[in-house]
């Protein structure tokens, strides 16, 4: 029995015991010295792990009584988790050893996070889901904090911390409410008693502190206070991890609660998610138009996104479930290009966030900026770039399930958030001649991730490399 | 050829393509080269294109030459054209090679701009011929990037401006249509535009926050349609954007925008509005129509006191447009007519008016009336050449002008009286600033000292005229040339609107008993 259910966790199993393991050798051994390596392993394990994981057959195993589930749904999560984490890696090797930031622990704290996101997309247990979950959050609360020397980084790791520990008790208050009055952790369990209608009133309780746990893990407003001074505060490859991968997988988890949970009562949490998503859209929308520094816009750009998954899971079907999972993959391809460029945006090799600097980019970097132009495009959601696809995805839910509400709020939201990325292009391309200028080298890792992004993002539209069917087949399997 | 249609549409995509992967350099031959392989693209393109009018069968009301493939999410790529739209496409084929002519003088960025326009072309042709809904809305809102960019980088002083006033003001229009052709595919299961024109939204009056609605779902999505092609014809009061583009935009980008871009909000009435909200179209006509003959009044009363002339100009658009919504919006056989005519009539005008305004202000780089006046003393083929166009845009007999808006006044006049009265005043408040401005600017001695070495149109210039010139003329003379390719489809657009119609109330009031 026990050899059957860790099969089932054998990646999850590779992963932390490699962690653990590269962790004390290189303690032993040659420490910081190993960084680059570890970096490299790392992000190859990952992947591979990634490719094992979209190998497995399409079937649904559980394991340990129910605590822990291997669906499609999961399975879909994971490798886009997996993916962008090994990528955002080795995104960031080049940045962080030119600043004395590779320390061996990066990488492997990485690791951990990501075994903490497959084991959060996994659950099927109140247990297994706040073990995930803190597993995934105390990692990155390190990692935020990575830069030991910097007042602001510092900042954005303590920051991140309390409010993240504030939301763990939210998160943990709601499950034991719900605990209370269901008689169970189990997921399995708690679809029995939480039907709609004949919900009490606790459980009601239980369920709207959950979602507030969670909606700060996707940062959705109004739990989103911490996203704009952690993205800032921290070095920018942490920040691009923070946009993609723990995204994923804090929306897979809510999807999973949601549906799993409390897919009897979805009339019940419906109302409550299309308001944290107008919220978001509209929030990350208007907030962003006075940013200057790009971390911070990017910040609100990703609650705004946030916002426009959430109109899948608020649809409360399985068409929702596949566009959100569609939107997550797009917008997390959009932001390793995006993220890939703010990387390159150094001055002197000192790193550089303030939008000014790009004016007339486009005369020195003509090919980087086409990139930067079609992934700003793509994030506000012009066709014919991929982010309008996304867009008409969770629209295509919103509106089957009757939401015509939420859909026409978040297509006025789109207007005004177009705004800000227009305003990136309009610097590269006709902003006035500045004196200081961006340096021109660049990695090639970066520069073949940046022109990678924004070319699948035209090559998205005829081809989608088997994403789409995939995420058919796991929202099927979350949503019966 | 049967997929002639794809062939016209991806020419000048892959001579962009060209452009961008092969072309290198700033110097002098590299931006030759990159003039040429436009001009050589968009003249094939058009050559191609004859191809399609001559393929063209009138008679049949149907959509020709339809190639249909599938495409991801259960989308199609499916174009074809019918007498509606096959002349917007020659519209765009013939125009293109006019304006790359017409950019001959750029020296800033030449391969980005001949690349910008390329995509222009296959986006603006991909609108016409689209037959898909979702692969319409690429098209539609997909050339707003190009534009957005060629008003911002090649524009004039304010472009910034008047690049994110036109990117956001249509944005928003075609937003609210993305989301009622969302509620669309959800009522009907299909994005095939054919089928859609045969599929019955519903018509039944309910309320939504208190407001009673008249005509139901399909007048919420008549209105989120006109959202926005009212902003693309322009139409007033959503029509401010327009004169700040012109301004800003570049000639070519100015003459593109005159002459194909206004015309994809009508063409997206006929295609969508009236076919399939009929029961919304004729709860909002009133509304429509008096619109109209507010904007002839009202943007001609405008235009008479401007002092840029491309703004000018600008104003004289928006006042024609309004004679084309009052064609369709008239629904009948005249009105339809005249406003495809109109259309493609102001297509061959405005464009040429642009390029007269572009060729004085290439000599003495400023577009104010005041520095100009008597032209005609050291230009005048230019003047015989802005004459005759300042006559066209009048709309004088002999000239494409005058069919347009004879028609669709004779057709508004058999559904509203008093529209059509208002609205005929227009004719001669346009003569008035028409006629006021080329006399400010040709007439009169040549007192200005900056002008006494001003130089005639050189051969490019009189190449770029001369085939508008000879449209604007043919289709004045022999306007069957467009009634005939056109007729049978608005007869048959016309027919089906009204049976619809008839059906429509038939059925509420079965559910009303």
């Amino acid at each position: 029995m026990i050899q059957a259910d860790l099969t089932v966790i054998l990646p999850e199993i590779v992963l932390a015991v490699y962690a653990m393991a590269a962790l004390i050798g290189a303690v032993y051994t040659r420490k910081d010295a190993l960084g680059p390596l570890l970096v490299w392993t790392t992000a190859g394990l990952m992947a591979a792990l990634a490719m094992w994981i979209a190998a497995q057959p399409n079937a649904t195993q559980v394991a340990f009584n129910g605590m822990f589930i291997n669906d499609g749904f999961a399975r879909f999560a994971k490798v886009a988790v997996l993916l962008s984490a090994a990528v955002i890696l080795v995104m960031s090797q080049d940045y962080m050893s030119r600043r004395g930031l590779l320390r061996f622990e990066y990488p492997l704290l990485i690791a951990l996070a990501a075994v903490g996101m497959m084991m959060m997309v996994s659950a099927g247990d109140l247990m297994s889901l706040y073990m995930g979950l803190e597993l995934q959050s105390l990692s990155l609360y390190v990692v935020a904090a990575l830069r030991r020397d910097s007042a602001k980084s510092t900042e954005a790791g303590l920051k991140y911390f309390v409010l993240g520990a504030l939301s763990s008790g939210l998160l943990l208050y709601g499950a034991s409410l719900v605990y209370g009055f269901a008689g169970t952790t189990l997921f399995t369990g708690i679809i029995q008693t939480a039907t709609h209608g004949e919900m009490s009133l606790g459980m009601l309780f239980g369920l709207i502190f959950l979602i507030s746990g969670l909606a700060f893990k996707v940062s959705a407003v109004p739990f989103h206070m911490w996203t704009p001074d952690v993205y800032e505060g921290s070095p920018t490859p942490i920040t691009a991890f923070f946009a993609t991968a723990p995204k994923v997988a804090a929306m897979a988890l809510f999807a999973r609660v949601m549906h799993d949970a409390f897919g009897g009562a979805v009339s019940d949490w419906q109302q409550v998610i299309i308001l944290i998503s107008v919220l978001s859209m509209f929030l990350g929308a208007i907030a962003a138009i006075g940013q200057r520094n790009i971390k911070r816009l990017m910040a609100f750009s990703s609650i705004a996104h946030m916002g426009y998954g959430l109109i899948g899971l608020a649809a409360g079907t399985e068409m929702g479930i596949k566009a959100m999972l569609m939107y997550l993959a797009i917008y997390v391809t959009m932001n390793v290009g995006t993220f890939a460029f703010i990387l390159m945006m150094e001055r002197d090799g000192q790193p550089v966030t303030d939008i000014d600097a790009l004016r007339q980019y486009s005369r020195r970097e003509p090919a980087k900026a086409l990139a930067v132009l079609i992934l700003m495009f793509s994030l506000a959601g012009v066709p014919p770039m991929l982010g309008f696809f996304a867009k008409f995805g969770v629209w295509q839910a919103g509106i089957s399930a009757d939401l015509f509400g939420l859909v026409i709020a978040s297509a006025i939201a789109s207007v005004i958030g177009a705004f800000y990325y227009l305003r990136i292009v309009f610097y590269m391309y006709f902003g006035a001649e500045n004196e200081d200028q961006l340096d021109t080298n660049s990695s090639p890792v970066l520069w073949g991730a940046l022109m990678a992004s924004a070319a699948l993002m035209i090559v998205g539209v005829f081809y989608q490399f088997g994403v789409e069917g995939a995420a058919a087949a796991a929202a099927a399997t979350l949503v019966n | 050829m049967d997929n002639i249609l794809s062939i016209v549409l991806v020419i000048p995509a892959i001579a962009a393509l060209i452009l961008l992967i092969f072309l290198r350099g700033e110097d002098a031959a590299a931006q030759r080269n990159a003039k040429m392989v436009a001009l050589f693209a968009t003249t094939i393109t058009f050559l191609v294109s004859i191809g399609i009018y001559t393929g063209f069968d009138p008679e049949n009301t149907g959509f020709q030459m339809v190639e249909e493939h599938a495409w991801l999410m259960g989308l199609k790529y499916k174009v074809g054209v019918d007498g509606i739209s096959v002349l917007f496409v020659l519209l765009t084929t013939f125009i293109m090679p006019l304006t790359i002519l017409a950019s001959w003088a750029v020296t800033d960025r030449v391969k980005e701009y001949m690349i910008a326009f390329l995509l222009l072309e296959t986006l603006m042709l991909g609108v016409f011929m689209a037959l898909d809904l979702v692969l319409f809305y690429l098209f539609f809102e997909a050339g707003l990037i190009p534009m957005f960019l060629i008003i911002g980088i090649w524009g004039g002083k304010e472009r910034i401006y008047a690049s994110f006033k036109f990117f956001l003001y249509t944005f928003l229009g075609s937003v609210l249509m993305l989301v009622a052709m969302v509620a669309m595919y959800a009522d009907a299961q299909t994005t095939d535009i054919v089928t859609l024109m045969g599929h019955q939204f519903s018509s039944e009056s309910f309320s939504v926050l208190g407001i009673y609605i008249v005509g139901g779902m399909q007048t919420l999505m008549f209105l989120a349609f006109f959202a926005s092609f009212a902003v693309k014809m322009p139409m007033w009061p959503v029509h401010t954007w327009l004169p700040d583009a012109h301004v800003q935009a570049p000639t070519a980008g100015s003459v593109v925008l005159a002459a194909i871009l206004l015309k994809m909000g009508g063409y997206g009435f006929l295609r969508f509005s009236l076919p399939m909200f009929p029961v919304g179209s004729e709860v909002m006509t009133p509304l429509v129509l008096w619109m109209s003959a507010i904007a002839v009044v009202y943007t001609s009363l405008v235009a008479l006191v401007q002092e840029d002339m491309k703004k000018l100009i600008a104003y004289s658009s928006v006042a024609h447009m309004g004679f084309v919504t009052m064609g369709i919006f008239a629904a009948n056989q005249q009105g339809v007519d005249g406003a495809i005519f109109q259309m493609l009539s102001h297509g061959f005008i405005s464009a040429a008016l642009f390029l007269c305004v572009g060729v004085i202000y290439d000599r003495m780089h400023t577009r104010d009336i005041e520095a100009y006046g008597g032209l005609v003393n050291r230009m005048p083929a230019y003047a015989l050449v802005f004459m005759l166009f300042t006559m066209a845009n009048v709309g004088l007999p002999g000239t494409s002008g005058f069919i347009g808006e004879f028609l669709t006044l004779m057709g508004a006049f058999q559904v509203n009286t008093w529209v059509t009265a208002v609205a005929a005043t227009g004719v001669i408040f346009s003569a008035a600033y028409a006629l006021w401005l080329y006399r400010r600017v040709v007439f009169g001695d040549l007192i200005k000292e900056s002008l006494k070495s001003i130089r005639d149109m050189n051969s490019r210039e009189r190449l770029i005229f001369a085939p508008l010139i000879a449209m604007t003329l043919l289709l004045g003379v022999y306007p069957s040339l467009v009634t005939d390719v056109i007729g049978p489809s608005t007869t048959a657009l016309i027919s089906n609107y009204d049976t619809a119609l008839a059906a429509a109330e038939a059925a509420n009031q079965f559910a009303a008993n």
